[in-house]
């Protein structure tokens, strides 16, 4: 996935500038910053769930197998690029197995069968399969934090995304539940394109394999996990990584 | 001296009681109580005086099928069956289109229109319902006769339900009066509770690739239905003693009846049009517990919405 010079607004304010950047496949990228860098604003704009909040507005280009997703139907891009989002958000009112079949019914799917094969696929791939393997008929919100977030991850795997977006996805769970979805995430990246926001340096170092740093709305540097963290090029990386600020 | 305390979250000033706060404190809380008393009073009242009817008909009056003041004999069964007929119509054509408004209203509408169209709607509510009856009988009737209920009957005549000569005024007539006078409730009602959806949810299902109903369907409807639920019983409550707008449009017939063409009579219809020919004591006795019996039933339904929508909206909340 390359990015090409996306700009977003909110109304009037800009909330990132020129950012262009690229996605390895089959890889986990980080992007980290402080509070407030844009980093979450250009995450969204990855699946076109920017424009869904009022006066938003985007401009640049984003390629997908070299064709622009601003080019197609927002519903399908974002049936090719699923996003799991910072507070974990299962549907209270359906059952886990529903939560899980949710988007493959969106996409017409009714039998059985197959909805029966990918919620048990998408839970073992989300590490959620041998504690729920009983209890599929009870509500998604009677699981833990780290369990619904697993289940939320399941639930953008079963439409067998190309793409995964993970916005801060262990910001609201305890360190046993954040290592639980990291070493998760180091397993998916088999099957899917793994792109991580997260403030947490630490996290980025153990999980992602190219790491970017945002600041002010502005992309400062992009390079190898390892050697950002080791020789970041930029004065302004370095105080960041360093504890400096942020 | 001035001590604030916080109380489920509303900031309140407490000051040293002087007399007159107290009187007036005395003053309010009686006020306040009064209201209480004043329930259980009405109640009481009726029950005395409709207690001749209720010694002579007992429960047999629930399901008495006749209302003669020729042969003394009283029944509830036909009107009770209007009620429910009357309110389910209502509530058939009423919730659909309630709903749309509160959709559009919470999901669709431009900001500008948002403000200027929810006030509308609810002005629908202030029209006293003795207009919607005006309107009843001089427009919505005739048009019923000649145009809807023809209409009605092309496609859905094979059902007993939609047979017979259409006369305009009649059940179907006072339904679609009453589904009418709900939409302002009911819409603003679940605007409420769809309000009250938090953001994560339309955007979960956004995510998943759902296009804007789907995404109404799946992640705003569905966890906020029962709030709907509750803001559909609050319309029923509604309904079940509109008065006024019904009598003057259900052709009012104390009978059953086999389709919603006929005449009818609901409860509450019931007691507005023979409550100044009732003979005393028994048929006055007999209206008087009708009353009776609709009280109970609208007080029951009203105390369910309200728990069903105060229970939701504080959920809602605690959710975001």
């Amino acid at each position: 996935m390359h990015v090409d010079k996306i700009s977003a607004w909110y109304g009037p304010k800009l909330a990132i500038q020129d950012i262009s950047l690229d996605f390895e496949e089959h890889s986990v990228s980080g992007i980290i910053g402080p509070s407030g860098c844009g980093k979450s604003t250009l995450i969204r704009c990855l699946n076109r769930m920017h424009e869904t909040i009022p006066k938003a507005k985007v401009e640049g280009q984003v390629l997908l197998d070299g064709q622009d997703i601003y080019d197609q139907p927002a519903v399908s891009v974002r049936r090719r690029i699923g996003m799991v989002f910072q507070k974990p958000n299962p549907f209270p009112t359906m059952s886990i197995y529903d939560n899980v079949a949710a988007g493959l019914r969106l996409n017409g799917v009714r039998e059985r069968k197959k909805l029966d094969v990918a919620v048990l696929e998408s839970l073992k791939q989300a590490a959620l399969w041998d504690e729920v393997k009983d209890s599929l008929d009870k509500s998604g919100s009677s699981l833990s934090g780290g369990q619904q977030q697993r289940l939320c991850i399941a639930r953008a795997l079963a439409v067998r995304p190309e793409v995964l977006l993970m916005d801060e996805p262990c910001s609201a769970l305890d360190p046993i539940a954040t290592a639980k979805i990291e070493d998760l995430i180091f397993d998916l990246k088999k099957d899917y394109t793994l792109v991580i926001v997260t403030h947490n340096m630490q996290q980025a170092a153990r999980v992602a394999e190219t790491t970017a740093f945002m600041y002010l709305g502005k992309l400062i540097e992009v390079g190898r996990t390892r050697e950002l963290f080791e020789r970041p090029r930029e004065a302004l990386t370095e105080s960041y990584i360093t504890g400096r600020f942020g | 001296m001035h001590v604030f305390e916080t109380l489920r979250g509303r900031t309140r000033l407490r000051l040293r009681a002087t007399p007159g706060d107290l009187a007036f404190e005395g003053l309010s809380t009686f006020i306040a109580l009064a209201v209480v008393g004043l329930l259980v009073l009405i109640t009481v009242i009726l029950y005395l005086a409709a207690a001749e009817s209720i010694r002579t008909y007992g429960l047999g009056f629930l399901s008495g099928s006749v209302w003669d003041s020729v042969s003394q004999r009283f029944g509830a069964a036909p009107f009770i069956y209007g009620m429910l007929v009357t309110s389910a119509l209502a509530l058939l054509l009423g919730v659909p289109v309630s709903l749309g408004i509160a959709i559009f209203l919470s999901e669709l509408s431009p900001a500008w229109l948002r403000i200027p169209l929810t006030f509308i709607v609810e002005l629908l509510a202030a029209v006293p319902s003795v207009v919607y009856g005006l309107w009843g009988i001089f427009i919505l009737g005739p048009a019923m006769r000649v145009y809807i209920e023809p209409g009605v009957q092309a496609v859905l005549g094979f059902l007993p339900l939609f047979q017979g000569h259409p006369i305009g005024s009649d059940v179907f007539t006072a339904g679609v009066i009453l589904a009418i006078m709900i939409i302002p409730t009911i819409s603003a009602v679940s605007r409420e509770a769809l309000l009250a959806v938090p953001d994560s949810q339309r955007e979960a299902a956004l995510s998943l690739g759902a296009t804007r109903w789907e995404t109404t369907r799946l992640g705003v409807l569905r966890y906020a239905r029962a709030g709907i639920f509750g803001a559909a019983i609050l319309g029923l409550g509604r309904a079940v003693g509109e008065t006024m707008a019904v009598t003057m449009t259900i052709g009012n017939r104390a009978a059953f009846f086999g389709s919603l063409f006929e005449p009818g009579q609901t409860i509450a219809s019931q007691i507005a049009s023979r409550w100044l020919d009732a003979v005393p004591p028994l048929e006055l006795g007999a209206l008087i517990q009708l009353g009776l019996v609709l009280m109970l039933v609208s007080l029951f339904i009203n105390l369910f919405a309200r728990l069903m929508v105060g229970r939701f909206l504080r959920v809602g909340e605690g959710a975001e």
